[in-house]
């Protein structure tokens, strides 16, 4: 899989460590919700940033407050269908304050991207076979939105200065994670 | 109406665009079917029995005359010369090409009109009122709310994977002409504690393989809060509601499985976080969006017509069609002329290019160029001179638009069935046109008073029939189509499902049946009951006896 990130292919520098392997002691690893929460604290010891694996049905409900412990958080697609990580990606961002990388994983398709871009992700997981300059213009498709979303990005209410833009939590969404805003233009 | 502004012509034309690519992609083999089907689904393009299927938007179900021509065009130009109105007031073409329907939405773009969201597993088309801003009893215009819904739900980028489609519906009456009772959302415009006006919410209504009529799980939503309280219900069902079978996947089933007040529990404290936010709406914006809805104003008008009181009294044909197809104005001297897309023997909802020109002509002519389409499938021009009746009378008589069947049993409900439908068990539109035909006689039919018929090809019950007073449901049992009888249903404020009354009956046989159960309505019937009343009143026993015989 290739890694579609700040508009451009990205090698990944993350490590992403099976169930039943050893996590090794430093640099970046990736883990799954339930060996994270097998090992919440023994975790603690360890030198090197952590990432986590959200399976579609594991909700960022349940670690809202461990959401400052993650410099990763990867939101699984079983199938393009399955539309729950959009909201987890919202929550993350706009109700957990989440300022690391959030990718999305598994069936990744392009013309979900843009609304993946609204949502709070900075990051794709594509197929190897897919030219990605072909899909960063799916990002740009629809430059004009008619509501408030993790992106930080103005809604039409917000520019007709009727109201300042925010998204679900209520506060200025202008977020330094990523750069979407570019990624939007 | 409203008008779109410099953002919704942007994101009109850019979706266009967006979609033309995605043709191509799919034209050249870049998209598989699979991947291109969520694509052409959010952009109302199906794919029938025969043919693709393009379904058109109607917001809110209003309609102005150069829209009307414009869809008039578009039959002509991409399909074969007619349109089919549905239960959701949108528009359906049944023959477009693959390649052209890029620029059927291109042109529909040029009279503010789009595809966008009237299919798949998205927030789709809101609907409303047909009277609305125009009925008697209504409390507010309910387009107001449906178009700040409709901007809000257009491309959201959490909501447009939903586990299954989602239909919304407001209405501003207390009567109900919207269904809302049998929406995912049903909205009701009421008063509140302090005299306010806001919102009742309805939740998990809907038709389908588990009829439900939905419940309140909220009596008053402000009218600023509307928006937070719709994404914390969003937000609770895109994450809860079932994804493992698609037969359980509609909200109504979350909303029954955990219990109403539960689920109002669940997008309470959801809302506790979403309020207060981005998503308020401000006084000034629900202003301007008012603006766009308020009352034309009304050339002066006469209470009390000479003339009309003297053509009703030389032509008994007008008069039947005047006390049948006008409903009440709230502007003095004006009344809502209903225009039945029923004539006897044809197909419910059809309209022909021709005929969807003389409408706009005579909306322009008499109705301040404003037209409406219901979810029973006909047309409303929402705005006539009572003076002027006679001569809009005599001009839909010559299309063949002036049959006088509103709310009879003639002015059937029908989806479209095995003959387009690649869903349907059985034939719709052959059942309803012999229906018709067998219920043609004017004098009996009006007789008969307030009735509906709904027939539905399959479990899927795109035209409703658990909310008809009769109700058909086409079954395939070993290759026959059979047709269930639902009695007791209903659609509008005291929304209820109707019970099916025996074995289900053969396609030349259902036409009997339904006469047959006719005619034990009129046989029972006291002090001119409608079919409802008597129903309620005497039960399915003497029904079932007639029809299948005494057990």
């Amino acid at each position: 899989m290739a890694l579609l990130r700040n508009a451009r292919v990205e090698d990944d520098d993350w490590v992403f460590v099976a169930d039943d392997q050893p996590i090794p002691t430093d640099g970046p690893v990736v883990i799954s919700f339930s060996r994270y929460q097998a090992e919440r604290d023994r975790l603690n010891d360890r030198d090197g940033p952590l990432g986590l694996v959200l399976d579609s049905d594991q909700t960022p409900r349940d670690i809202a407050e461990d959401v400052g412990r993650f410099e990763l958080i990867c939101l699984k697609f079983p199938k393009f269908t399955d539309g729950r990580g959009y909201s987890a990606a919202r929550l993350l961002r706009e109700r957990f304050d989440f300022q690391g990388e959030l990718r999305a994983t598994g069936n990744v398709l392009r013309d979900q991207l843009a609304f993946m871009l609204r949502c709070g992700f900075d990051a794709f997981e594509i197929p190897d076979s897919v030219n990605a300059l072909k899909w960063l213009p799916a990002l740009s498709e629809i430059s004009v939105h008619l509501q408030p979303a993790a992106d930080g990005l103005p809604d039409n209410v917000a520019r007709r200065g009727r109201r300042v833009f925010g998204g679900i939590s209520g506060v200025n969404q202008a977020r330094p994670a990523g750069n979407t805003e570019v990624w939007a233009r | 109406m409203y008008r779109y502004d410099e953002f919704d012509y942007t994101l009109v034309n850019e979706r266009i665009q967006q979609f033309r690519g995605q043709v191509s992609r799919r034209l050249n083999g870049e998209l598989s079917e699979d991947e291109f089907r969520p694509l052409r689904l959010m952009n109302g393009l199906y794919l029938q029995l025969h043919a693709y299927m393009l379904r058109v938007a109607i917001p809110y179900g209003t309609l102005s005359a150069d829209q009307m021509r414009m869809l008039a065009h578009i039959a002509r130009r991409y399909d074969r010369g007619y349109g089919h109105f549905t239960t959701r007031q949108n528009i359906q073409y049944n023959w477009p090409k693959l390649e052209d329907v890029p620029d059927m939405l291109a042109d529909l773009a040029n009279v503010e009109m789009h595809a966008i969201q009237t299919s798949g597993n998205c927030i789709r088309n809101v609907t409303a009122d047909p009277f609305a801003g125009v009925a008697a009893d209504e409390i507010e215009d309910p387009r107001v709310f449906a178009e700040i819904i409709r901007q809000w739900s257009t491309l959201h980028p959490e909501f447009s994977f939903l586990p299954r489609k989602f239909k919304i519906a407001v209405t501003g009456s207390p009567a109900d002409r919207a269904a809302v009772g049998f929406h995912d959302i049903g909205l009701k415009m009421r008063r509140g504690p302090d005299g306010e006006i806001g919102f009742e919410v309805v939740v998990g209504g809907g038709q389908g393989r588990t009829p439900l009529v939905g419940q309140t799980i909220r009596d008053f939503l402000p009218k600023a809060d509307l928006l937070s309280y719709l994404e914390a219900i969003l937000r609770i069902y895109n994450e809860q509601g079932r994804r493992d079978n698609i037969y359980k996947a509609r909200i109504k089933i979350l909303v029954e499985s955990l219990g109403a007040p539960a689920f109002a529990e669940l997008v309470e404290r959801e809302w506790e976080q979403t309020r207060g936010g981005g998503l308020d709406l401000p006084g000034d914006e629900i202003a301007r969006i008012e603006t766009y809805f308020a009352p034309p104003s009304y050339p002066p008008a006469s209470v009390a017509d000479n003339a009309l009181t003297q053509a009703r009294a030389a032509y008994p044909v007008f008069d039947r069609w005047c006390r049948v197809n006008l409903s009440d104005h709230r502007q003095p001297g004006y009344g809502i002329v209903n225009i039945s897309l029923k004539p006897t023997g044809g197909i419910p909802g059809d309209i022909s290019a021709e005929q969807m020109d003389v409408v706009a002509d005579l909306a322009d002519q008499f109705s301040l160029g404003e037209i409406r389409a219901t979810y029973v499938q006909n047309l409303v021009l929402p705005h006539v001179r009572l003076a002027d009746l006679k001569p809009l009378y005599d001009a839909l008589a010559d299309a063949g638009l002036a049959t006088a069947n509103i709310g009879l049993a003639t002015d059937i409900i029908s989806c479209p069935g095995l003959d387009f439908c690649n869903l349907a068990n059985a034939r719709s539109i052959p059942v309803a046109q012999r229906i018709s035909e067998r219920l043609a006689d004017p004098d009996r039919l009006e007789a008969m008073g307030a009735l509906r018929i709904n027939i539905s090809g399959c479990i899927n019950a795109c035209a409703h029939h658990h909310t008809g007073d009769i109700g058909l449901l086409g079954v395939d049992r070993k290759g026959v189509e059979l047709y269930q009888i639902t009695l007791g249903g209903r659609g509008d404020g005291d929304a209820a499902i109707g019970s099916i009354i025996g074995p289900a009956f053969s396609y030349d046989n259902v036409v009997g049946a339904v006469d047959n159960v006719i005619g034990t309505f009129l046989e029972q019937r006291q002090d001119g009951e409608n079919f409802a009343e008597t129903y309620r009143r005497i039960g399915p026993a003497p029904f079932k006896e007639q029809l299948y015989g005494t057990a």
